[in-house]
């Protein structure tokens, strides 16, 4: 995907919206500065998630993090294939290293979520 | 003064370098108005050779018998080879590897430890030890609410020893969670009571085997019971019990925990001991503990590192699976050598030796008019002996020279626990003077 | 001279049939199978290793020998308090009626035991200025947790419902943990920027919900909180509890009191201030001191004295009267508690301060000297430890604070702590403890200038001359190996 087609969060999850599925992924920036991702916590399928809240965690060798969700809906789909292979998040954060997909109840966080543009100057200018 | 080096010569010398006139003058850090304007009452110092001679009479008014006690604790033998080694200063006196390269020694020992529990229990994986058996218990129960995510009930089986439901008890008393327990009948977990006491929102279901009384449980239909209700079994053994008697895994236990101290550690009134905590690999995240994993070097080389140190409290903080920070690796470390140098034969060998002798002395004391045993059930190395009048029976022990206890203040009865250290001529002499 | 043959794997060693320590049953013992019903008896004995006693000793002494440790080398490690462990201490605690003693042992045959143990409750009373004293708390963690459901206790006995615990940024990952485990929300401070705690910032975080204020004084980068006073009136204003973390004891003993400076409750880790061994991470002993009016919510058993017929002291064990109840089985971690016993007996009153007086000359001597290198951002003066950086170095030349501690192994020195407290960039965390000469702390230095001096592309390889070089700790926390693959096969 073309992360200029994407929407992020100010705790640097990325969304793609797609009718009422929202794709959710860590953003490349985030990835680069948690250097190596040792463990995702995955939440299960079924669980509701609201906006701006803690749906899974995700672990450096000495640092974790919770994921919060940009919209709220149902947790639909987990990427399986970072169980094994936690480099795609590196390798391909915006394709194969996306982490959740949301059935989405309520979108309208999406609209306050930052563009692209204004995602990569809050990392620049050190946030 | 021992154990201080600066002369009066080079304490000038610092002082000149810091750039201060007096101590008095570093400790101004501390406000005047704080400071302690007198010296702490504390008695006397002492030389070594004077210390040594008053704690050698204070020791004497300690009257250390010979032991039949048990409850938790006991005098099982401990081979030359665990103190020569734990004693070595390179072991005892470093500190939690957080330097890898300058601590492979202990991380090896402890990845030993988790390697040699794992075989004793037949679970999966092991952390780096706990506190003790009391805590064990409790850092299950936490762990087992961590989960399932049911944080209201979980159910104890008052065969578990009293000291450790009164600890999980205090743990859970600032966190809203109800702890249930579930009566002993004739000296097992009655299993009716328990399974009805296991709801849907039960978090964990703890039992203990040998249990308090001594007796065996049938953990398998417990940790059965615990499954149907989506709870977790947690099972407290005796590790010396696992020469001779069923592993938690064979029991298909969720998590188990112990007291470690038979393994190595001596009595020492209570402590230090080891906790020691083992689970199902699929729980290993919400393990509380230290916890040493296996790596390579930049040269290819295998070795050990503090591993999962995400779950843990200097990282986590408040989310942390416990707020432990020390293990008791001293202890982990003589559980090593001793499991080590024992091996499976010698295991076998003492937990045999136990069995039979607490057999033999239990039968021999049922001979005597008034004594019987408290329950039927099967028992490892301790019972329950059912006299006419403990006191008596204590006051004859004490003063043929031995110690037997603790007693159950409620109905007459006594713990009695014999270990591969009492020689059949002790058992004789103990039967003899309770006779 | 390393030997790799002793050092593989104790089950790399095993050979079936090797024995070690034998316990011969008698041939007309009983068998297990007329003793225990079938279904309780293992099928087999447990898969543990088969070694003989030379194969034991001489893997650990093989293993003991790639370990540094303070009888070995200097141990500068922040917060740890490395100091040297009297050996006369190992021979008092294995005393025949000392190390033998049974747990469940009646108080009229353990007296001497009791004594020593009141009257340790007695020194670390007096040495806090909080006469309240239980030694069941196993380590300094478990004397938190244990202090603030005292303080819960104590709150819900008054009415009162207070649900907040606060600490500053700085604060050890125990404090936040405890008080979790205890029921309590935490509230952390933002860090301040000299280091110590933002007084005006605390004053919005203080009201009647407020709990306990937990700190650690002298806090983490080795400053005495000046304000402690201050701070401590204006949670005693609210009926709030403060609580000093005891880890940094060894920097004021005699000098000055959690009690004098308004701590209402307080830890100790005995084996940090008061001597008793690491261990590679543990036995610890955490007893905690309090105020009169909590003495009644501590875990029992505690010891009670009092005038027996003949005049001589009873010693006695009690529960107080409103007890949170125990927070483990048995009295305490009690081989531990001796040696701090043990350690007080050893320099009475004037030695223990000497204690605290030379730890901080050290400190302060090694903090100048260590200057032009790795200067301390916070504070003129330092207590038993300051906390060092090495940005300057890092944004010079491109030598991290990791990569110091790893060089400082090659030239026979532990590492101090590094990246802790995290308010302090490229933190270096250095206490030298009392038990240094002056001639091993110019050492020290002399060895941080060489490595100042050296090729950082070298320094990021470092450490050259240990067994293994920076293991891998991705790979590690991946795919977690957490017990020798041979065996989960088996």
């Amino acid at each position: 995907m073309d992360p200029k087609t994407l929407r992020f969060s100010k705790t640097h999850e990325w969304v793609h919206l797609n009718g009422d599925i929202a794709t959710v992924g860590v953003s490349d920036f985030a990835v680069k500065e948690l250097t190596d991702i040792v463990h995702l916590e995955f939440p299960e399928v079924g669980t509701s998630v609201s906006a701006g809240q803690p749906f899974g965690e995700i672990e450096s060798v000495k640092s974790v993090n919770d994921l919060y969700s940009p919209v709220a809906g149902v947790i639909e789909a987990v990427n399986s294939d970072l169980e094994d292979n936690l480099a795609l998040m590196s390798d391909d954060p915006y394709g194969a290293g996306w982490v959740v997909r949301i059935k989405v109840s309520d979108a309208s966080a999406y609209e306050s979520l930052l563009d692209h543009a204004a995602y990569e100057q809050m990392c620049q200018s050190g946030h | 003064m021992p154990y201080l080096f600066a002369t009066d010569e080079q304490r000038r010398q610092m002082l000149d370098v810091i750039g201060v006139s007096s101590l008095e003058e570093l400790l101004a850090q501390v406000p005047q108005e704080l400071q302690l304007e007198r010296p702490l009452d504390l008695p006397p110092a002492m030389a070594e050779f004077e210390l040594e001679h008053e704690l050698q009479a204070i020791a004497k008014q300690n009257k250390s018998r010979t032991c039949f006690m048990g409850g938790g604790a006991y005098d099982h033998f401990i081979p030359a080879v665990v103190d020569e080694i734990a004693g070595r200063g390179e072991f005892y006196t470093a500190y939690t590897p957080y330097q890898p390269e300058a601590s492979q020694g202990s991380l090896q020992a402890f990845f030993e430890y988790q390697t040699l529990i794992c075989q004793l229990t037949g679970m999966d994986v092991s952390n780096a030890s706990l506190y003790e058996g009391g805590t064990a218990v409790s850092e299950a129960v936490f762990m087992a609410m961590r989960v399932n995510g049911r944080e209201k009930k979980v159910v104890l089986s008052a065969g578990v020893n009293p000291e450790y439901r009164q600890t999980v008890e205090t743990y859970l008393c600032e966190l809203g969670c109800q702890v249930v327990t579930a009566p002993v009948a004739n000296g097992t977990t009655d299993l009716g009571q328990l399974e009805a006491a296991i709801d849907d929102q039960t978090a964990c279901v703890v039992v203990q085997s040998p249990n308090f009384f001594g007796c065996i449980e049938d953990v398998s239909a417990v940790s059965g019971m615990a499954k149907a209700a989506g709870a977790l079994s947690v099972m407290s053994f005796d590790p010396i019990s696992l020469g001779v008697l069923k592993r938690p895994g064979d029991h298909g236990v969720d998590i188990a925990v112990a007291e470690g101290q038979g393994l190595g550690t001596p009595l020492q009134y209570g402590g230090p001991y080891l906790g020691i905590l083992a689970c199902r690999q699929q729980y290993v995240r919400k393990m509380p503990g230290r916890l040493i994993a296996q790596t390579k070097d930049r040269d290819g080389k295998t070795c050990y590192v503090l591993g999962l140190q995400t779950r843990e409290q200097h990282i986590r903080r408040d989310k942390a699976t416990s707020n432990i920070c020390t293990n008791q690796g001293l202890l982990a470390l003589r559980a090593t050598i001793y499991l080590s140098v024992l091996g499976p034969a010698g295991l076998k060998e003492v937990a045999t030796h136990c069995c039979q002798r607490a057999h033999d002395l239990a039968a021999k004391l049922c001979q005597i008019p008034g004594v019987s045993l408290m329950y039927s059930a099967p028992f490892f190395k301790e019972f329950v002996l059912k006299v006419d009048n403990v006191n008596a029976f204590v006051a004859k022990a004490h003063a043929a020279g031995f110690d037997v206890g603790p007693d159950l203040h409620a109905d007459s009865g006594i713990l009695v626990a014999v270990t591969e250290k009492r020689t059949q001529a002790e058992i004789d002499a103990f039967v003899a003077a309770v006779s | 001279m390393e030997n790799t043959l002793s050092t593989r794997s104790l089950f790399e060693m095993s050979a079936p049939g090797r024995r070690g320590t034998q316990f011969p049953l008698p041939a007309d013992g009983p068998a297990l199978s007329d003793l225990l019903p079938a279904e309780v008896l293992a099928e087999s004995a447990p898969g543990l290793p088969e070694l003989t006693e030379p194969d034991v000793v001489r893997h650990f002494v093989n293993l003991s020998k790639r370990n540094m440790s303070v009888d070995s080398h200097f141990y500068p490690l922040g917060s740890c308090t490395m100091k040297y462990n009297p050996k006369r201490h190992e021979r008092w605690a294995k005393f025949s009626g000392i190390g033998d003693l049974h747990p469940h042992i009646r108080p009229q045959d353990s007296q001497g035991m009791l004594r020593m143990l009141y009257e340790s409750q007695k020194m670390l009373g007096e040495i806090a200025g909080l006469p309240a004293v239980s030694l069941q708390p196993a380590a300094g963690a478990q004397g938190e947790f244990t202090a603030l459901l005292v303080a819960a206790a104590y709150f819900r006995d008054k009415g009162e419902t207070r649900k907040k615990v606060v600490f500053p940024a700085s604060a050890h990952g125990t404090n936040p943990a405890s008080a979790a485990l205890a029921g309590f929300e935490c509230v952390q401070l933002d860090a301040s920027q000299n280091g110590f705690v933002d007084v005006e910032q605390l004053a919005k975080h203080v009201d009647t919900d407020t709990a306990v204020f937990m700190i650690t004084n002298p806090n983490t980068l080795g400053l005495f909180e000046k304000d402690i006073h201050r701070i401590s009136q204006m949670l005693h204003d609210v009926g709030a509890l403060v609580y000093i973390d005891g880890a940094n004891m060894n920097a004021v003993l005699g000098i000055t009191r959690p009690g004098d400076f308004g701590g209402d409750m307080m830890h100790y880790n005995v084996h940090k201030t008061f001597t008793g061994p690491h261990g590679a991470g543990g036995p610890g002993a955490g007893p905690i001191a309090v105020r009169d009016f909590l003495a009644d919510y501590l875990p029992g058993p505690i010891v009670t004295k009092a005038d027996g017929e003949d005049g001589n002291p009873v010693y006695d064990l009690a529960t107080p009267s409103k007890s949170i109840g125990r927070v483990r089985s048995f009295f305490g971690n009690v081989g531990i508690l001796l040696r701090g016993y043990f350690y007080l007996r050893t320099l009475g009153a004037h030695g223990l301060r000497r204690v605290s007086e030379d730890a901080i000359l050290n400190a302060n001597y090694l903090k100048e000297r260590l200057r032009d290198v790795l200067p301390v951002p916070n504070g003129e003066r330092c207590m038993h430890e300051f906390v060092a950086s090495a940005k300057q170095l890092k944004d010079e030349r491109g030598v991290t604070a990791m990569d110091i501690a790893k060089r400082l192994l090659d030239y026979g020195f532990h590492a101090p702590t590094v990246y802790f407290p995290l308010v302090v960039a490229e933190a270096l965390m250095m206490e030298p403890t009392e038990t240094e000469s002056l001639e091993t702390l110019d050492a020290f230095v002399e060895a941080i200038q060489a490595i100042a001096k050296e090729d950082p592309e070298f320094l990021k390889e470092a450490p050259h001359t240990t067994p293994v070089r920076r293991p891998d700790e991705v790979a590690a926390a991946r795919k977690p190996v957490l017990c020798w693959d041979a065996c989960l096969d088996g």
